[in-house]
């Protein structure tokens, strides 16, 4: 399955297509359909997303994972910051990226 | 050090000023990424893997307090409390916000720093030897030289669309602390046979991809010549380097598909025909620029004595300075590597701290070594053990410079986006790994260099030990190179076989370092016993 992902224009920060809007929580993801396309188009232009592109990802009873390991680095922050990380009380969070 | 006069400040600020500018277009959506994206890689910001990235230059790594306060500030005001010491003797912020850029941006600009290419194919940051101005073995303090490169190439009109980018580094001394044959110009101030001070040229060196080892191309370039010389190397390369191939558009591409002697023919050529058309600044202008580089008021008749009963203080003096050009002084090294901690990363509050040091201690001065560690160059012996011990309160007092603990990692996947694996946990790993054997001292001068691609922004082809993170269908995976270095002895590692997990390559590390004991003779370091006894022993005990 494919989800959409940019950064947001003015704070940069990882962003994740919900199918109505962009969250900075991958679980937070939609499955896209085949308009992947237009969807970045025209988000990208209404200024919403900076960059926006499909990604793999699968789905578990744990949520959204990205494929690839930088996707989920992404989706969480640095492996070596935990405390900058979107769950910095979790210690397993080094686990769910690798 | 150098400070503006009316036209750099005037320069920068207008700069400011045309970014904020564009900002502002970007954010309105006048200007969408694509026409915006080359406008703020102009201004050293990058997209990276979880926001917007600034590298800011700082000249030959030479910064004072207050220009080191102000980096600390921006840490704390516009990022997340640290910012990240880079090995072109730059400082990356990880966290910046689009419409906060302008701001940070004139924030530098009030204390003489900018971004300006930064980023881009142009002439970067000039870089030079760490302990210029106070090395007890350099022929005269390189960085007035460095500092009339950095004014010719800044803004260069001919130059700011190279087929790549472009990296210079200067030395004045034998010892090479700048890895100066590594980069695509490396000029070494020398003296002739007549005793007069010039220029040598190596051209076409660079890591990455494919890593080479710049040839001397000019042997003696006076030094009223030096900037003409140096026009003539990049308008060959800007004329002949490969535009069609990402990949081959270094000039170490065109050096060595030309040949250096076919290349420097051609130098030859652009020079004499530049040397009539006034491109060389007058040497007033690099007299006036020395000035700015004179030596502080040291004291003379100090003693070389330290007292040594202290241990752990003695061990970061054996460790932690260098000599120094008058006695009674030292540079000091402040270790941004303490064990398990992120090599380069430094703290609002340690920066700070670092740059009341400087104040205190270090005639206002500090710099930022390609090594991704800090310099107070010019420390009085009877200061030594107060400066120390207010570096140990800090966390900035590790006694490990140029041990298996002074790990050169760029930042590999943690944030960058072109990255294959990681870097930052395999530099913990292994310093965690020996510091617990207790073994890091025993086994001396020892430079262990991680790169999380082929890029090689952390040096791995000239780590003596070396470490290349790759991607093997989807699992981080790394290679292990031995026997490089950056110094005068210049030499590319070799791979030694097949990769690593990211556990295996500790235990990799480890049993090379086995090797090595075993085979040492006396006072041999790590890279000599390689040289002498050649990769298959190595090779046996990883793989056999
Ligand atoms: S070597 Fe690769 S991973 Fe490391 S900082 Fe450079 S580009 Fe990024």
């Amino acid at each position: 399955m494919n989800i959409l992902t940019g950064n947001d224009l003015k704070s940069g920060a990882v962003v994740w297509w919900t199918g109505e809007t962009w969250s900075i929580h991958v679980n937070d993801a939609a499955l896209l359909d085949d308009d992947a396309e237009a969807i970045c188009a025209r988000e990208e232009a209404a200024r919403n997303v900076n960059l926006p592109y499909p990604i793999e990802a699968t789905r578990d009873e744990d949520g959204i994972r990205p494929a690839h390991t930088k996707e989920r680095v992404r989706a969480l922050g640095p492996t070596v910051r935990p405390d900058l990380t979107l769950k910095p009380a979790d210690p397993d969070i080094g686990n769910w990226v690798i | 050090m150098y400070l503006y006069d009316s036209y750099d400040q005037q320069m920068v600020d207008a700069r400011v000023a045309e970014f904020r500018d564009q900002t502002e277009r970007r954010l309105n959506g006048k200007l969408n990424e694509e026409q915006f994206r080359p406008l703020r890689l102009m201004n050293g910001l990058y997209l990276q893997l979880h926001a917007y990235m600034l590298r800011v230059a700082i000249p030959y790594g030479t910064l004072n307090s207050r220009q080191m306060h102000a980096l600390a500030q921006i840490s704390g005001k516009y990022d997340r409390g640290y910012g990240h010491f880079t090995t072109r003797q730059n400082i990356q912020y990880n966290w910046i916000k689009l419409e906060d850029a302008p701001d940070i941006l004139a924030d530098l600009a009030k204390v003489e720093m900018h971004a300006i290419q930064t980023s881009g194919n142009c002439i970067r940051n000039i870089s030079s030897d760490h302990f210029a101005g106070a090395a007890a073995d350099e022929l005269v303090d390189p960085r007035p030289y460095a500092e009339l490169l950095r004014q010719w190439s800044s803004f260069h009109p001919e130059f700011t669309a190279l087929p790549r980018k472009f990296k210079i580094a200067v030395i004045a001394s034998d010892t090479d602390r700048a890895a100066m044959r590594l980069h695509d110009i490396g000029i070494q101030i020398i003296k002739n046979d007549a005793g007069e001070l010039g220029a040598s040229f190596y051209v076409g060196g660079g890591m990455g991809r494919t890593p080479m080892i710049a040839p001397l191309i000019r042997e003696f370039i006076p030094l009223d010549q030096l900037i003409t010389y140096s026009e003539a190397c990049l308008r060959v390369y800007n004329r002949y380097g490969r535009r069609d191939n990402k990949y081959k558009a270094r000039i170490k591409i065109l050096v060595h598909e030309l040949g250096k002697e076919e290349y420097a023919r051609q130098v030859e050529e652009e020079f004499a025909h530049l040397l009539n058309q006034g491109v060389e600044p007058p040497l007033e202008e690099l007299e006036r620029i020395k000035l700015f580089f004179d030596d502080p008021a040291f004291e003379s008749g100090l003693s070389n004595e330290i007292d040594h009963s202290d241990p752990d203080f003695a061990r970061w003096v054996d460790r932690n300075t260098q000599r120094h050009k008058i006695p009674g002084y030292v540079s000091a090294v402040i270790s941004l590597k303490p064990v398990g901690g992120i090599p380069g990363d430094a703290s609002v509050e340690q920066m700070h701290i670092m740059a009341d040091l400087a104040k205190e201690y270090s005639f206002d001065e500090c710099r930022v070594m390609h090594t991704q560690n800090i310099v107070l160059p010019h420390v009085k012996m009877a200061d030594l053990h107060a400066l120390w011990t207010k570096l140990e309160a800090a966390g900035l007092g590790s006694p490990n410079l140029d041990t298996i603990e002074d790990i050169i990692a760029c930042p590999g996947l943690d944030y960058c986006s072109l990255a294959n694996a990681r870097s930052i946990p395999v530099a913990q790993k292994i310093a965690e790994r020996f510091a617990d054997k207790g073994c890091t001292e025993e086994l001396g001068e020892l430079k262990l260099k991680i790169s999380g691609c082929i890029n090689a922004c952390g040096h791995h082809h000239a780590g003596h030990i070396g470490i290349l993170g790759v991607d093997k269908k989807g699992v981080e995976n790394y290679q292990l190179l031995l026997g490089g270095s950056e110094a005068q002895d210049t030499a590319l590692a070799k791979i030694t076989g097949p990769g690593f997990s990211e556990e295996g390559i500790v235990d990799a590390v480890e049993k090379a370092t086995e090797v090595y004991i075993a085979n040492r003779t006396e006072g041999e370091r790590f890279l000599d016993t390689y040289r002498r006894i050649g990769m298959d022993p190595f090779k046996e005990a990883l793989y056999g």
